[in-house]
């Protein structure tokens, strides 16, 4: 299942990693998360359903769903998709639920640290928001879940589009690698510290400023540290949607994201014979990047009655002969332990299945690409006013131009303040960054701001940016009305 | 709603643009871009400025008479949506962009590809030239096929 061959990524084999998997032993190799390694040997059942005693596989990928929940080294709940693989490690399947600690907390006792803004979220926003704050003086703490810096970016092989400014023309791998170097400059001068494989797990009361508690990751085990800063940037990204058919729990049934990551990231196939749902921008380019992967894709089904994403990304598909069917829909997902098929069907103008157009199609993937959902969890802890606002996925924290939300210092940039993608996400990013290190009393001259927003006010006016700028202009006029 | 808003596959009267026969012969860098994206890195590429746009989100205009068929905007377009035509006589040259695996070399047969993914024969390679990762491939085709084909399939 290991990808050695890629037209634009390299994949030579690296260090074997033996380890245990269910008392037999199987090889990794480093650079590994255990589900990858698990995934590369074959193995996609990770857990079992409590309730339907049936075998899951991962969905997200990327630490956000709970599919993956595997016991190592005896530490049950550990996120095997993010969790590196080290050499001997023994993991197995939990059958049942992990008992609850008995103790308050398990782990070392806690550090403090202090830092005048924190950045949660190492992606295009993220990394933007941490490069801006610092380069005006303020230290800066960023945080991300995942081994690697650049979120999405480092699954993207394909060149960006947008202006020169946001890096287009450059592939996504190549501006997560740009942008690091960039703020580890920041790193080396003290200005900015980085945690990778840590979580901000909740907000806490604080005398002055803001608290946060954060757990960092080590071999398995945590560390919880008390984050004390004077502004915070949410930038956590978004959740992959989920559909809702029979057999959508079956190993092989992934979230886009989670594909992306197996084959860009690690460098494992998913499946060989891929079903693609959804033909919006992530739908069309993961369908592309499995072919870079010598992966094949039966079809793409959209249940709209056009493409959602731009047609040059279906131009590429359509001419390697993927065909892209529009109104038509999945059905169901049919296999016993993992997915052998699925069941697709074409939908009427009113969106309702029509009778005796179901056709199976034999694959052992099915790849949903329905669209995000932001990551609102500490906003909403925070007590951040949020909105359910449709063209931006969900609910979204209320913010202002300068991406402050209504809590003063608290900001939000990237697809958690509504999705879109990452240009936009680079540009709110760098005046969240910029924003937060004005409002702790840090000089930044109004022009920096100004040339921000009317770039990223640019890439939003056009045919595509509609949803955006809807959604922009609803949270704007509820910021309006909630100030009279 | 157009029809390639259903199928992803342009028709000729998709085409914002058409080449004359002479600007064929001299070659020209053909963009099949029709939509209205934020995207303008092709602009920035040309080196005569050939390329232009009205603003960020218009579709890319090509200026035949002043491109040289230097193929920078060919490397750079995130949409690999730009192809360099050359014609001459009863034979036609295209030049695209080629992001997977096998690569071609020169001299090897391939299917020549439509915009549908459907073999319209088998062609030369006749230059592979590369743009960072993209390969620049270019195959010597039918007159008649020079605005159809539009991707090749390399067999292992």
């Amino acid at each position: 299942m290991r990808i050695r061959h890629h037209p634009i990524l390299d994949f030579t084999a690296r260090e074997p990693l033996p380890f245990t998997f269910n008392n037999k032993p199987f090889t990794g190799e480093e650079g590994d998360t255990i589900a990858s390694a698990l995934h590369a040997a074959g193995v996609k059942e990770l857990t079992i359903s409590q309730t339907y005693h049936s075998p899951r596989g991962f969905f997200c990928g990327i630490g956000k769903c709970s599919s993956c929940l595997m016991r190592v080294n005896g530490v049950p709940n550990v996120r095997t998709c993010i969790a590196p693989l080290l050499k001997d490690i023994l993991v197995e399947t939990q059958k049942e639920l992990a008992a609850p600690p008995t103790a308050p907390y398990i782990g070392p006792g806690k550090r403090m640290i202090s830092t005048d803004v924190l950045i949660v979220g190492a992606g295009p926003a993220g990394l933007c928001a941490a490069q801006q704050a610092a380069s005006h003086g303020a230290k800066v703490l960023l945080v991300d879940e995942n081994p690697r810096l650049g979120g999405q970016l480092i699954k993207q092989t394909h060149k960006f589009f947008g202006s020169l400014q946001e890096r287009a023309g450059t592939r996504g791998i190549d501006i997560a690698t740009e942008l690091e170097a960039e703020i580890r400059k920041y790193e080396q001068k003290g200005l900015l510290s980085i945690m990778a494989e840590s979580t901000v797990i909740g907000a806490y009361e604080a005398a002055e400023g803001y608290r946060f508690g954060l757990v960092k990751r080590i071999n398995y085990q945590t560390q919880l540290f008390d984050v004390r800063c004077g502004a915070a940037i949410l930038a956590c990204g978004a959740m992959e949607n989920m559909l809702l058919f029979p057999g959508n729990d079956l190993p092989g049934v992934y979230g886009a994201g989670a594909v992306q990551t197996l084959m860009n990231v690690y460098g494992v196939k998913p499946g060989e014979k891929v079903l693609m749902v959804g033909a919006g921008n992530v739908g069309l380019i993961v369908s592309y990047q499995l072919l870079q992967a010598g992966i094949a894709v039966d079809r793409i089904v959209e249940a709209a009655p056009t493409i959602g994403g731009y047609h040059v990304h279906a131009a590429k598909l359509r001419r390697c002969g993927v065909p892209i069917k529009t109104s038509h829909s999945i059905k169901e997902v049919y296999g016993k332990s993992a997915v052998e098929g699925a069941v697709v069907m074409q939908l009427d103008s009113k969106w309702k299945p029509v009778p005796g157009t179901e056709e199976a199609v034999p694959c052992d993937t099915v790849c949903l690409a329905v669209g995000l959902t932001p990551s609102t969890r500490l906003l909403s802890q925070l007590g951040v006013m949020l909105e359910y606002i449709p063209e931006a996925g969900g609910f979204v924290a209320i913010h202002d131009e300068m991406m402050q939300t209504r809590i003063p210092r608290v900001f939000v940039a990237g697809d958690a303040s509504g999705i879109e993608e990452a240009s936009t996400a680079m540009i709110e990013g760098k005046i969240a960054g910029c924003a937060a290190a004005k409002a702790l009393g840090y000089q930044v001259r109004a022009e920096t701001l100004a040339v921000f927003i009317d770039e990223v006010g640019k890439l939003r006016a056009g045919p595509f940016g509609e949803k955006p700028r809807l959604a922009k202009a609803k949270i704007e006029a509820l910021t309006r009305e909630q100030h009279v | 709603m157009s029809e390639y808003q259903r199928t992803g596959v342009l028709s000729r009267g998709d085409l914002l643009q058409m080449p004359s026969e002479a600007q064929l012969e001299k070659g020209v860098a053909f963009i099949e871009c029709v939509q209205e994206i934020p995207c303008n890195p092709c602009v920035d590429a040309c080196p005569v400025h050939a390329i232009s746009m009205k603003d960020i989100n218009a579709p890319p205009y090509v200026d035949f008479d002043r491109c040289t068929t230097c193929m920078k905007c060919v490397g750079v377009c995130p949409g690999l949506a730009i192809f360099v035509i050359k014609v001459k006589g009863e034979r036609a040259w295209v030049t695209l962009p080629y992001e997977l695996l096998p690569v071609p070399v020169v001299g090897l047969s391939v299917e020549a590809l439509d915009r549908e993914g459907k073999c319209r024969g088998w062609v030369k390679v006749t230059r592979v030239v590369k743009a960072k990762k993209t390969l620049l491939v270019t195959v010597e085709v039918d007159r008649s096929l020079a605005m159809d084909v539009r991707n090749i399939r390399v067999r292992a």
